[in-house]
This record gives C-alpha cells, structure tokens and sequence, in this order.
C-alpha cells in the first residue's frame, strides 16, 4: 500500500515537472525575445535614453513630439504613405480585375499563366534590383514615387494575384449567375455581388502590399534619391548611419511611430487570415 | 433551365466575349508585371554578359563581352567569400536557427494555457511585424559596445565585447533568428495543429514516450510543411539585405558580405554593373531553383 503511494508520489512529481517545464523554457525564450523591443520602448521614452536598456527615470512623450513636429520626418512619413497607400491600391485593384476571369472562365493559357504567377512568388526581387535600376535609368524613371509605385506593385502582383484568384474561387458561383438571371450587367454583378462577397480576400491582399512596401528599405534606396522623396525606411537607415552623432530616444520613438501602422495591420489582417499559415492551395495566406 | 445549367450555356452564349473579357480583365497585370518584373529579369541574362560602368572608360558604351564577367568572377577570392558567407548566414540563420527555434517554440506551446501562448507567440511575432531597418536599429543598439548585453555582462564583472566587430557573422545570424523565427514559429504551430489527437493518444496508450511520439508520429504526420517551410525560408534569406547592410554594411572588412551585399557594392559602389549584373544573376539562378523545388512540392492542382 504504502509503495504504491510512494510511486504514486514520485509519478506526481515528474508529472508536475513535465507541466511546468515548457513555461519555464517558453518563459526564458519570450524573454530573449522581448529584450531588445523593450529597450525601444524605453529609449522612446526616456529624454536620456542611452544604447543600453534601463527604465527611464522621468517617463516624457517630448520624444514623439518632437519626431512628429519635425517637418523632415514628417515628409519621409508622408512619402512612405504614398509609396504603400498608392502600392496597395493599385495592387487590389490590378490583381482583383486579374483574379475573376482567371477564377471564373475557362482560358487556355489559365494554367500555365498561374505557373508563371507562382514561379515568380519565389523569385528574391533584391536579385533584379541592379538590372531594375539600369532600366530605370535608361528610360528616365529613376527618383520618381510615381514609378517607383509601380514597380513595387508589380514586385507585389505575383503573390496578390495568386491570393486573390484563391479567395476568388471560395465566393460561390451561384450568387452570381441568380444576379445575371435577374439582368444585371456584368460591371453590376462584380461591383454588387463579388466585391462585397470578397471583401476579406481583398483586405487581407491590400494589408500584406501595405506591409511589404512600408517596411521595404531595399527598393526605395536604389531607385530613389533625393533626400525629400525618400520614405521614413531610408530615413530611419540614414539616422543611426551617422554614429554618435543622434539622439536615441527620438530616433526610437521615429522607429515605434513607423512600426505601429505594420503591426496595426497584421492585427486586423489576422482576422481575415483565419487559415492561416495552413499550406492547403494557397501559399502566403 | 438556362439558369439551372448555366456551365453548360454560357459559353455558348458569349464564349468569344469572355475570351475578350478576360484579356481585358488580366491586361493591366500583364503589363506591369512585364515592364517592371520579367523585362528586368530578362535583362540581368543579357547585362550579366555585357562590360556595362556607370564611370569609367566603359561608361560610354557597353559592349557584350561573353563569359569575361564570369570568368573574372570564378577568380575573384572577395565573390568566393561572400558565396560562403551567404551559405553560412543561410544555414545557421534560416534553415538551422530560424527552423529549430520555430519548432521548439511550437511544440512546447502546443497544449499551453492559452493566455500564455498568446503573450509569447504575440512577442516573437512582434520581431518578425516590425521592418527590418527598425530590427536592424535595435540590434545595433542592443549589441553596441554601450548597448544591453555590454551592460548586463559589465554588471557580472565581465568585460565588454565589440559584438559587431568581434563576432560579425554570429550577430547577423542571431538577429535574423529574432527577426525571422516567427514565421517558421506559425507554419508549425498550423502544422501541428492539423495532427490528429487520437493518433498520439493511441501512441501514448500504447507505452510510446514523449521523444518516440515526437519523432515517429509527429514529425512524419509534418514533414510536408517541414520541406515547403525550409525552400520558403530559404528564398527569403538568400534574397536578405537590409538586415545585414544596416546592420554591418557587409563589414568588417568581408566579414558579413552576403551575395545581395555583393552585388550592391559592385554595381553601386564601384560602379560596375556588368559585373554586378553577373552576380545577381547567380542569385536569380539559385532563386529559380528553389523556386521550382517549392513548386513541386506545393504540388498545385491548377
């Protein structure tokens, strides 16, 4: 009786450690993580922020204030917005238009289109980069955000259109076809019944183009120069490039104010990806 | 009954107008992704065999020059070094570092109290959502000579260390693993999600220990979303730059010099973009191949 308590006990005991063990490991681990953001954080709001993490003695906003009130960093953000808002849009509405017939009718190149369309997902877009520029510069585009948009647009379709025409195929046919019956045009149907329907698709498209063009360094860099075109990712590049020479605590609170419209919409854009990461037919998404 | 049948008639109907529709609706993506995708994809076969310099004598006309670029470059001890050190960043931080840090993660979170994944998961995905100039700027400041781990090993009695100078490659590697992990962190998580309960269950009944489920149930139920996960890794990485420019610029000396970084040197900085062409074309190469390894296991039905 008594050995069985016994074993019992010692049972219990390795249960409790194999319960408490992977918080302890997830804990540490979260930890290492959090370290370095939480020293952003910090520095964004100590008036003396150094490089080293430590709770700011006075916590001020004079930080944000002044990086908002400066009218440089108000340009570079304001560029950064045109380069992904204009990005964006013209990605939703380009792979969109792509999408229907590609999801809806039967083409004969559908199939080897969509190949071309995946293959080109994997391609890195920093190997054209040099090949990108040249073309730019020999027909005059380079230092432009208008052209610059759209070459960020294209890098985008790839994976948008792939995305869209998979949403595409979940809207049901028949919604459609009842709306033809009842004689509406075909400009009618998509913009009443299949934009409505594909609202999430939509969304979750246009917030992964935002994402990846406000967060792009490598593009803006090369293709654009003058210092009042660049967007806040070049900016920020620019700031801690000249050592010693900058305030860390703007230049943290600069960095938090460009990371909160990234990570505001993987928060919304969560909710429209609720598959997730799942590799069931569609690849990013 | 043309409603009820309507696969069957419509074609009939306006087959050659949906034809037309479609060239309308799919003609803006052809055209964007023309100019500015595939012509310069084009392009780099062709720039890569040509002698083409922003200055210089040869600035003023380029002339195509056949293998001399890679000739040069098969003799070229600084493009060796950068092919080693991008397979070096590439194993260590991705298909090693990232992967691994993934996995353990989501197994050890799988069956957690859900409020405790939520805060770990939400601040290892916080690394990989926030732009990689603003990772880059936190890792530089985070192992700056006066940055958080000086400061924390000084506190013990220990003395500083120059990470950046020191050990160049291995904080590449470790802020990319920050940055990256969470990715491979959710792949797994969906990929593991998908198990069935009753299979482990049934493997447990039966007396299998933890390690044993591990590695004869689950890793082989995951294996699909392991290899798919490893090229979609791997195409991200080869493709890296900002990271490690910002970072270290490549430096010192060549100790970080990935191929992009490479290449940019070499077309911006000294201004040979024949040459820099040839290496971007090394990386598209590279990229084409794992692009079609991942398509074939996608194994898409069109």
């Amino acid at each position: 009786m008594s050995s069985l308590n016994l074993g019992k006990r010692r049972k219990m005991n390795r249960f409790v450690i194999a319960r408490t063990l992977p918080y302890i490991i997830l804990s540490l681990i979260g930890l290492l993580f959090l370290l370095p953001l939480l020293w952003l954080l910090f520095a964004s709001l100590d008036q003396n922020a150094t490089l080293a993490l430590k709770i700011p003695s006075a916590l001020t906003l004079d930080n944000y204030v002044s990086t908002v009130t400066n009218t440089d960093n108000q340009k570079s953000f304001g560029n950064g917005l045109i380069l992904a808002v204009g990005q964006a849009l013209l990605v939703v509405i380009v792979a969109g238009l792509a999408s229907y017939p590609l999801s809806r009718y039967q083409l004969k190149y559908k199939r080897s289109f969509m190949y071309i369309i995946l293959f080109a997902t994997g391609l890195p877009i920093t190997a054209v980069m040099v090949p990108v520029y040249q073309f730019f510069i020999y027909f005059r585009m380079q230092d432009s955000l208008f052209f610059t948009v759209l070459f960020l647009t294209a890098s985008a379709l790839p994976y948008s259109i792939w995305m869209m025409k998979n949403f595409m195929d979940s809207v049901p046919l028949e919604l459609e076809e009842a709306a033809w019956v009842d004689g509406a045009s075909i400009w009618t149907t998509l913009r009443l019944v299949v934009v409505p329907l594909m609202l999430p698709g939509i969304f979750t498209v246009g917030i992964f183009a935002f994402a990846g063009s406000w967060g792009n360094f490598l593009v803006p860099f090369i293709l654009l120069q003058s210092p009042e075109k660049l967007p806040a990712a070049v900016t920020i590049y620019q700031y801690f490039g000249q050592n010693g020479l900058v305030q860390y605590g703007t230049l943290a609170s600069f960095s938090i104010i460009y990371t909160i419209p990234a990570v505001a919409l993987y928060i919304i854009g969560q909710h429209y990806m609720s598959q997730g990461f799942s590799f069931g037919g569609a690849n990013k998404g | 009954m043309e409603a009820s049948h309507p696969r069957v008639s419509k074609p009939k109907r306006n087959g050659g107008g949906e034809q037309w529709r479609a060239a309308l609706f799919l003609s803006p993506s052809w055209l964007l992704l023309l100019l500015f995708f595939f012509v310069p994809t084009i392009l780099t076969f062709y720039f890569a065999f040509t002698n083409m310099a922003l200055t210089g004598a040869t600035a003023a006309k380029t002339e195509f020059i056949g293998f001399e670029n890679f000739k040069y470059m098969f003799q070229d001890a600084n493009f060796r070094t950068s092919v080693w050190n991008t397979l070096i960043f590439l194993i260590f931080s991705a298909v090693i570092g990232q992967q691994v840090m993934g996995f353990i993660i989501a197994v050890l979170m799988n069956g957690r109290k859900q409020w405790f994944r939520s805060v770990i998961g939400s601040i290892v995905i916080a690394g990989w959502v926030a732009p990689e100039v603003v990772c880059a700027f936190v890792w530089f400041a985070f192992l700056n000579d006066t940055g958080t781990v000086n400061a924390a090993i000084e506190s013990l009695g220990m003395k500083p260390v120059a990470w950046l100078y020191t050990f160049p490659m291995v904080s590449v590697i470790v802020a990319n693993i920050w940055h990256g992990t969470a990715f491979s962190m959710m792949v797994f998580q969906a990929a593991l999600g998908d198990v069935p309960k009753e299979v482990e269950e049934s493997a447990m009944i039966d007396g299998a220990s933890a390690w044993q489920r591990m590695i004869r149930i689950t890793l082989p139920m995951i294996i699909g979303s392991v290899t798919t996960n490893m090229v979609l890794v791997t195409l991200q990485t080869l493709g890296s730059f900002t990271l490690i420019y910002a970072l270290t610029g490549g430096g010192p000396g060549m100790a970080t010099e990935t191929l992009p970084i490479y290449m940019y040197h070499q077309a911006f900085v000294n201004y040979q973009l024949g040459y820099g062409t040839a290496i971007s074309l090394m990386l598209l190469v590279i990229g084409i191949v794992a692009s079609l390894l991942y398509m074939r296991m996608l194994k898409v039905k069109l």
